[in-house]
């Protein structure tokens, strides 16, 4: 009997303290979280505020509340000499489409090894998984060149057209019909006598929606967020994507500026996409490990 | 396999459509991607530059691309400071991602607001990288809110001067490229840690190890490999690091070039149409995002076979 009391308020003291102890990891586990999401937001706040404040109440200093001047700064810029909207639209353009070609075939490839067996097809995939990793920026030279000579400088061929051969993608689309694609369905649809490119269109297509989504998303804000190569290629000014244009931006003798319209600029690049985000979230955050690394 | 040996005429007279779905991808990397490439190797041979107004070259000259760049101490002081800002914001970043994961997988805390979190961390790496440097060269200016904020609760007497210190400019960009990828990698570690067989935990815990004594010896050991995958894509995107600097310094690498990356260097060769320097650091960068991409290959492929 007495035994097994001791035992019984031993036990009980060590789930309390276990209890405290997951108790005070718990409380430092919030307060570690809380800090960085104050870190990861806090400039997207002051950016906020001070869109909404005029050039000579961002003189006076910081502070944290709103003014009354967003729209008035918002009017401004849209009146002023950088073709902002343009740009905008410009990046949705070049995005959407390198977006959906990317998808497209990049699934029509990762079916094409997936679904096929064919002499070269080892060789083919291995091929495409050792060139996965090689930046773009290394071919840049030999890129922009071919493309003056082919009179492509200036145009959005070379933003587009390059993202049907993304290894990345491929790989992705490759990792999820392994899991997702059930071969009794291919076959049901060859004995219905559907031609192979109708049930690549028909049935592979609608079964890779996830896949498709999350890629989509991804390939669209690489291709949104992307400098480097734009910035290369085009010159003319109502050509220019947004990045291209806040570069201008941070060239230009700012300090004349009227800020307040300078942070309407900034905000008028950052909050679409943060709002676009937060609508999209979901699939985002969950497709980020979904077939991106294998474990 | 069968299947093939089954109905072997029917899959035969098919497997053609392989070659024709593969079309598309090949004929677009071989124009986009191979032609170019070929042509940045074959260029870093030969002289040819602008000087002035005057063409110079293209006259073969074997290596003495690679020498000029290696003897002129910019490649090494670029590829220097490329590392160091690399280094400032990776050590951060996987610190704070093991440690966040860890949390997250922990099913003895049960955490609430797990997606509320998941999306916050994640939300700088969405944002396009020239607006968000754009956006701290305002906030980190002179004249700017940071540092009307810090003289006024009074850590400084006087505003600092961010954009004109060697360490304050390495600084913002590592801390920006940390607020861009922790939550990627947080989300990354979190999904290797799941992975992990919950049987092991459990055993630990019933021999009563502490969460932290878990940590150092059953988690930490069997994420060796999604460790090593993290650490190399890291690197490999830290050598492409570009807009973030480009610009924050205005493309000049400012406080005497001490921010200067190897792509902004390279992007300054492009601009300026010295296409034999361009060639010879583009096919530097290749060979050692080659090398660095076959141990990611190495790594993940002895994984597969456990």
């Amino acid at each position: 009997m007495r035994i097994s009391k001791e035992g019984i308020a031993m036990s009980e003291s060590k789930a309390n303290k276990q209890t405290n102890t997951v108790h005070a990891r718990r409380a430092l586990a919030y307060t570690v979280l809380i800090l960085l999401s104050f870190l990861c937001l806090i400039w997207f706040y002051v950016l906020f505020i001070n869109a909404t404040r005029s050039n000579n109440q961002l003189k006076t200093g910081f502070t944290p509340f709103p003014s009354t001047y967003l729209v008035r700064n918002m009017t401004n810029l849209f009146k002023g000499s950088t073709p902002v909207v343009r740009g905008m639209l410009n990046s949705l353009i070049i995005a959407a489409c390198s977006a959906t070609l990317c998808v497209y075939f990049s699934t029509m490839t990762a079916y094409g090894i997936h679904a096929y067996d064919f002499k070269g097809k080892r060789a083919i995939f291995t091929f495409i998984l050792a060139i996965m990793m090689i930046p773009t920026q290394v071919s840049a030279l030999g890129f922009i060149r071919l493309m003056s000579r082919m009179k492509l400088t200036d145009t959005y061929i070379p933003l587009i057209i390059p993202a049907i051969a993304a290894p990345v993608t491929f790989f992705y689309m490759k990792q999820y019909m392994e899991s997702n694609l059930p071969g009794s369905l291919i076959e049901a649809a060859r004995i219905d006598g559907a031609s192979e490119i109708k049930i690549f269109n028909t049935i592979v297509l609608p079964l890779m929606k996830p896949a498709i989504a999350v890629q989509a998303i991804f390939t669209f804000v690489a291709s949104w967020n992307n400098y480097f190569t734009p910035n290369l290629i085009i010159s003319s000014k109502m050509k220019k994507t947004l990045p291209i244009l806040l570069a201008e931006l941070r060239n230009s003798d700012w300090k004349t500026f009227d800020m307040g319209q300078v942070y309407a600029m900034i905000a008028f690049a950052i909050f679409p996409v943060i709002v676009v985000y937060l609508l999209l979230s979901k699939y985002i955050v969950g497709g980020v490990t979904a077939g991106g690394v294998k474990e | 396999m069968e299947k093939t040996v089954h109905k072997s005429n029917n899959v035969n007279k098919h497997n053609r459509w392989g070659y024709i779905f593969l079309i598309p991808f090949i004929v677009v990397f071989v124009i986009f991607q191979l032609i170019p490439l070929i042509s940045t190797i074959y260029n870093s041979f030969f002289e040819n530059y602008m000087s002035g107004l005057k063409h110079v070259g293209p006259k073969f000259i074997g290596l003495a691309n690679y020498a000029k760049l290696f003897s002129s101490g910019d490649l090494p002081t670029y590829f220097k400071n490329t590392m160091i800002m690399w280094i400032l914001g990776f050590v951060p970043q996987i610190l704070v991602s093991l440690l966040l994961g860890a949390w997250f997988t922990d099913p003895s805390l049960r955490l609430k607001g797990q997606r509320f979190f998941k999306t916050v961390i994640y939300l700088p790496n969405l944002i396009m990288a020239s607006a968000f440097s754009m956006l701290f060269f305002t906030l980190f200016s002179d004249s700017g809110p940071i540092n009307s904020i810090l003289v006024s609760i009074g850590i400084f007497a006087k505003p600092y001067s961010f954009m004109s210190h060697v360490w304050s400019v390495r600084g913002l960009v590592a801390m920006m490229n940390f607020l861009m990828w922790f939550g990627n990698t947080t989300i990354l570690l979190m999904a290797g840690m799941m992975g992990i067989d919950q049987s092991l935990f459990e055993a630990a815990e019933v021999d009563g190890a502490t969460a932290r004594q878990i940590f150092f010896q059953i988690t930490l050991p069997l994420l060796r490999p999604i460790l090593i995958y993290v650490m190399i894509t890291s690197l490999i995107g830290g050598l492409q690091m570009f807009d973030v600097p480009q610009i924050l310094t205005n493309g000049k690498g400012d406080p005497m070039r001490s921010s200067m990356t190897l792509i902004m260097y390279l992007n300054k060769h492009l601009f300026s149409k010295n296409y034999g320097m361009a060639g010879a650091l583009s096919v530097i960068l290749l060979i050692i995002t080659g090398i660095l991409s076959m141990i990611v290959f190495k790594v993940s492929a002895t994984n597969e076979n456990k």
